[in-house]
């Protein structure tokens, strides 16, 4: 299916918000994540699937003023 | 003498930022400098092959200062209300420097949004730290939502100009003596923030007037001297200005006068 991730349209066989992360390659990276503009809590990205078409957000921590 | 935001008790009156400076290591040298206890943070979109952020993170928490994680950039109520929700998550922090920006030169506050995603906010636990301007009728609206903080802007981020509106500020801090106000953005010199001090404001909150400095390390000394100094003269009343010349010694005794020259 096609999604987009940080702005970027990719294509993803990921079933869940877990699944993506692994398959991009963030491992155990402290980073935040938003499904079509709500926060997707770490602790329900197992159960948070993934739909053509989806909006999501990965953040990390970053300088700021 | 220590001041309360929100449930914190904290020394330094001095919040800094960590964007812009030349090197990780200076960045914390800087921040020790400083001897301030919070520093601003951001979030950033993070790539999986890079993950430039994990190593930022490092840095901070190295640091052993509190965080304040803005929402610099966002646009509108539900950018900045995401993002506050994604940075509690990921700072597990219920502060958030709350910035909803609606112009792009002047980086001006959207105060009408302002309102509204500190009002969605507060009412979800969070502890708003607004940027806002010295509007006092914006800043009866951001308490009404539950805001305990204001933190008015000095200039326009990033422009060193001082405080543009030295009026609007002292109305400001007439208006909400019980408030702590932190003058946030605009600062250039120290001189700038020792101002603001003096006007009786609570802390100073900057990054570019240090980071972009030729020595940034100095720099930050130079800040927390001043913004010690604007303290203490706050703290010590004093005396207001007058148009006329007032002999500071004493005219009493004073030789050669004689009565015909009265």
């Amino acid at each position: 299916m096609n999604i987009v991730v940080n702005g970027q349209r990719i294509t993803t066989q990921a079933a869940s918000l877990s699944e993506l992360l692994s398959e991009q390659g963030y491992g155990t990276a402290k980073v935040a994540t938003a499904v079509n503009g709500t926060l997707a809590p770490a602790s329900m990205r197992h159960e948070q699937k993934i739909a053509d078409g989806d909006q999501i957000e990965i953040v990390a921590p970053m300088q700021g003023g | 003498m220590t001041i309360k935001f929100y449930d914190d008790e904290i020394s330094s009156r001095f919040l800094i930022g960590t964007a812009l400076y030349p090197s990780p290591a200076i960045m914390l040298e800087a921040i020790k400098a400083s001897q301030a206890e919070i520093v601003t943070v951001s979030l950033r979109r993070e790539s999986g092959t890079e993950q430039s952020g994990q190593n930022f993170w490092s840095f901070i928490k190295d640091s052993g200062a509190k965080v304040l994680p803005n929402t610099a950039g966002c646009k509108s109520v539900k950018e900045a209300v995401t993002t506050a929700h994604m940075a509690r998550e990921i700072f597990e922090t219920p502060w958030v420097k709350l910035e909803v920006i609606g112009e792009d030169d002047s980086l001006q506050p959207d105060i009408f949004g302002l309102v509204e995603a500190a009002r969605i906010l507060n009412e979800d636990g969070f502890q708003v730290f607004p940027y806002t301007t010295e509007d006092l009728v914006v800043a009866e609206k951001l308490i009404t939502a539950g805001c305990e903080i204001l933190m008015p802007w000095g200039a326009p981020i990033g422009s060193g100009r001082g405080l543009n509106n030295i009026y609007g500020l002292r109305s400001l801090r007439a208006h909400f003596p019980n408030i702590p106000l932190i003058v946030d953005a605009g600062i250039g010199l120290p001189s700038h923030a020792a101002a603001a001090m003096e006007l009786g404001y609570d802390a100073v909150l900057l990054n570019t007037a240090v980071a972009k400095a030729g020595d940034p390390v100095l720099m930050a000394k130079a800040f927390a001297l001043a913004i010690e100094s604007g303290l203490q003269c706050y703290q010590a009343d004093p005396i207001e200005k007058r148009d006329m010349a007032a002999p500071s010694t004493p005219v009493a005794g004073l030789p050669f006068w004689n009565q015909d020259h009265a």
